[in-house]
């Protein structure tokens, strides 16, 4: 069979089995539609939260940023899984306790303010659209490419899919899909990792192999690998990049982002029990664990192969590069979706692919006897992943299951986002503030109408992405952390934390990270600062890093003005003491 | 178990504050410490084939999150259960 034909099988039976799932777990009360009815099983729970976290971004994009950064990339495999240790023993468990809907309630509740919850609702619709537009544009690229279709229609597809399951189960029949959509990434991500370590050396585990021997018998592959970028005029691949102060802010941002991010922690409310809650962050750390280390491996095995493909003898010896004519298949269909390109600038028909702006003068000077006239292949690091298995010429089997597990990757996480926005609605806007008075049914009604409208914006935004969409890293990270993780955490391990410090302290941190990353970024605006670079920087932090200092100045302001105004009333403490120990009322029932 | 439920539930408290910040040490010490802020002193000892400081950002502190969650999540059904505060 022909790669498009497997490729609409194999895309064609994971909706159908998504949507089968839907239509056995529909929604039936407020409960099932926002937290799956408290009743799922924690194995169950790891491995839903493990497709809700692993987005478009990990599946496609990661292993290409680590392909390109190298050592620098690591700010993402710590930060994304070391946010799993802080959810399961700063928050999960705690807020499982509390046992309500969402994650403003728990705000609003704990800090007896409808404003507190406000705030906390505007943080929670802000950073989950900005993160949700970026699925669907992942759905519409993997659509476009191995599907052979428009982008528009892609997207109309995965628009469908999202909304059958969303709007019908709600929480439920999300949870139940996204542990189907976990089983075809993982399989997707692995599999072809599997191979590839296999033909480079011989090892079948990816975690092993790229730290082991290449089978040609060249050496280990991360020394060759540091070996032949360096000889291209690149940093070495596992050497440094970023600075070692951002390096830290960064991947803090990164880890306190996830453990604040609301469609994470509201998947901690689905499950039976606080002991459930804990053993359920572990299962999706495992899940994702899964991923991740492989992910570093894929990434190294990528930038090794493609610097093989290009560079085929010796660098300088004008024969020493890949002649254009010649490219393998998987260039050229990758030039049709134009995220990658090639510019033959010396005109000699070979593909020169180096670093053209390295700081090395001496290397520069040598590429221009060799009449090299600047780098003149261009690759979108989006492509690495996808590409791969092409790449190492693997059968069309495994293409078509990678397109699959991308789709299940972006889909599960926009279901996650999509909900917690609708939840955000009608369970915190409407019903917690504007009409109070609504009965279950019309509050039901009223979030599958807000997931409906929520799934078209998304769509919308995903075909026409504003700026903001390119910088989810900084934003929904940034404002996760400095907004919504320091005001939780504190409403948990501070009894005297009250109303006006939690609502200055998420404002504070709000504004400035916002502020930092829209002077440095321009979102919205042009940037006002002169230059994105790490002399302009306050203390050398990226605007991606900066939610560690909008966390700081979160818990300074919290606790400063908590300080000077009136405590928290009596029943708040008890709240407080309440959410801390698993067993209910303990007290009162005397067992 | 314990005599009056609010002292019982004060000691837990403290019990599971010292768990978490034991872990959350070995949590630093793993990713910021070894990842980052001692990388070139850990690159300089190689383990087969990988620099240990670059093993242990891209590798190793997922591993060790792994285990402390694990060991956290154990230690405190057992805490539960000493301090008669877990779910029936």
């Amino acid at each position: 069979m022909d790669l498009t034909t497997l490729t609409y099988l194999a895309v064609g039976l994971s909706f159908a089995l998504y949507i089968g799932i839907a239509i056995w777990s529909r929604a039936s009360s407020t409960g099932e539609f926002y937290v799956a009815g408290k009743g799922v099983h924690p194995v169950a729970n790891g491995m839903a939260t493990a497709a809700d976290w692993m987005s478009a971004a990990s599946f496609i994009s990661m292993a290409g940023l680590i392909a390109f950064l190298g050592y620098g990339g690591s700010v993402y495999l710590m930060g994304w899984t070391g946010g799993y240790v802080l959810l399961a023993m700063l928050l999960a468990p705690y807020l499982r306790k509390y046992g309500k809907f969402t994650v403003p309630e728990f705000i609003g509740d704990r800090y007896y303010s409808r404003t507190a919850r406000l705030v906390a609702v505007l943080c929670l619709i802000f950073i989950s659209f900005t993160y949700v537009a970026g699925q669907m544009r992942g759905v519409g690229i993997v659509f476009s490419r191995f599907l052979e279709v428009e982008l528009l229609t892609g997207l109309v597809i995965g628009m469908g899919i999202v909304f059958v399951y969303a709007v019908l189960g709600g929480m439920k029949g999300i949870t139940y899909t996204q542990v189907a959509q976990y089983c075809v990434l993982i399989c997707a991500y692995t599999v072809p990792a599997v191979f590839i370590s296999m033909q480079m050396t011989g090892m079948p585990i990816p975690q092993i192999a790229f730290g082991s021997q290449l089978s040609d018998g060249s050496g280990f592959m991360l020394e060759r690998l540091n070996q032949v970028v360096t000889d291209l005029g690149f940093i070495e691949y596992t050497d440094g990049g970023k600075s070692m102060i951002d390096m830290f802010a960064i991947t803090v941002a990164l880890m306190v982002g996830t453990a604040g991010l609301p469609h994470v922690i509201v998947r901690f409310f689905t499950v039976p029990r606080v002991r459930d809650a804990r053993a359920s962050a572990g299962w999706a750390l495992v899940f994702i664990a899964l991923l991740y280390t492989v992910a570093p491996a894929v990434g190294a095995m990528a930038r090794f192969n493609l610097t093989d493909t290009v560079q085929i003898g010796a660098v300088g010896d004008p024969e020493g590069n890949l002649v254009y004519e010649e490219r393998p298949d998987w260039m050229e269909r990758w030039e049709a979706t134009g995220l990658l390109a090639f510019e033959d600038k010396n005109g000699d028909g070979r593909i020169q692919y180096y670093n053209d702006k390295s700081a090395d003068e001496e290397f520069l000077a040598r590429t221009q006897d060799w009449g090299w006239q600047g780098n003149e292949l261009k690759v979108d690091r989006d492509i690495m992943v996808l590409a791969n298995p092409e790449i190492a010429q693997l059968p069309n089997w495994v293409i078509a299951l990678v397109a699959a597990g991308g789709i299940a990757a972006a889909l599960s996480t926009a279901a996650g986002l999509l909900l917690v926005i609708s939840s955000g609605i009608s369970h915190d806007l409407l019903k917690g503030t504007l009409t109070p008075g609504i009965s279950e049914k019309t509050e039901l009604m009223a979030g599958r109408i807000a997931v409906a409208v929520a799934i078209c914006i998304a769509g919308y935004l995903g075909y026409n992405p504003p700026g903001f969409v390119a910088q989810v890293v900084a934003f929904a990270f940034g404002l996760a952390a400095s907004s919504l993780f320091p005001v939780i955490l504190m409403g948990i391990f501070s009894k005297k934390v009250n109303r006006e410090g939690a609502i200055a302290g998420m404002l504070t941190g709000l504004l400035f990270t916002m502020g930092y990353i829209i002077y440095y970024k321009g979102v919205f605006i042009e940037p006002m600062a002169v230059a994105n670079t790490p002399e302009y920087w306050f203390l050398g932090i990226s605007p991606e890093g900066i939610g560690t200092v909008g966390m700081l100045l979160n818990f300074a302001v919290a606790f400063g003005v908590s300080k000077v105004t009136a405590e928290p009333p009596d029943h708040i403490q008890h709240m407080v003491e309440d959410i801390r120990t698993p067993r209910a009322n303990n007290v009162a029932t005397g067992h | 178990m314990s005599e009056n439920p609010r002292n019982g539930n004060a000691e837990y408290w403290r019990a599971n504050v010292t768990l978490i910040i034991v872990s959350l040490v070995i949590w630093f010490i793993v990713s910021y410490g070894f990842g980052i802020l001692l990388v070139d002193q850990l690159n300089a000892i190689e383990l087969g084939g990988f620099k240990l400081g670059f093993w242990f950002a891209q590798q190793g502190s997922i591993y060790v999150f792994l285990i402390l969650i694990v060991f956290y999540a154990l230690r405190m059904n057992a805490l539960d259960r000493h301090h008669g505060v877990d779910e029936q």
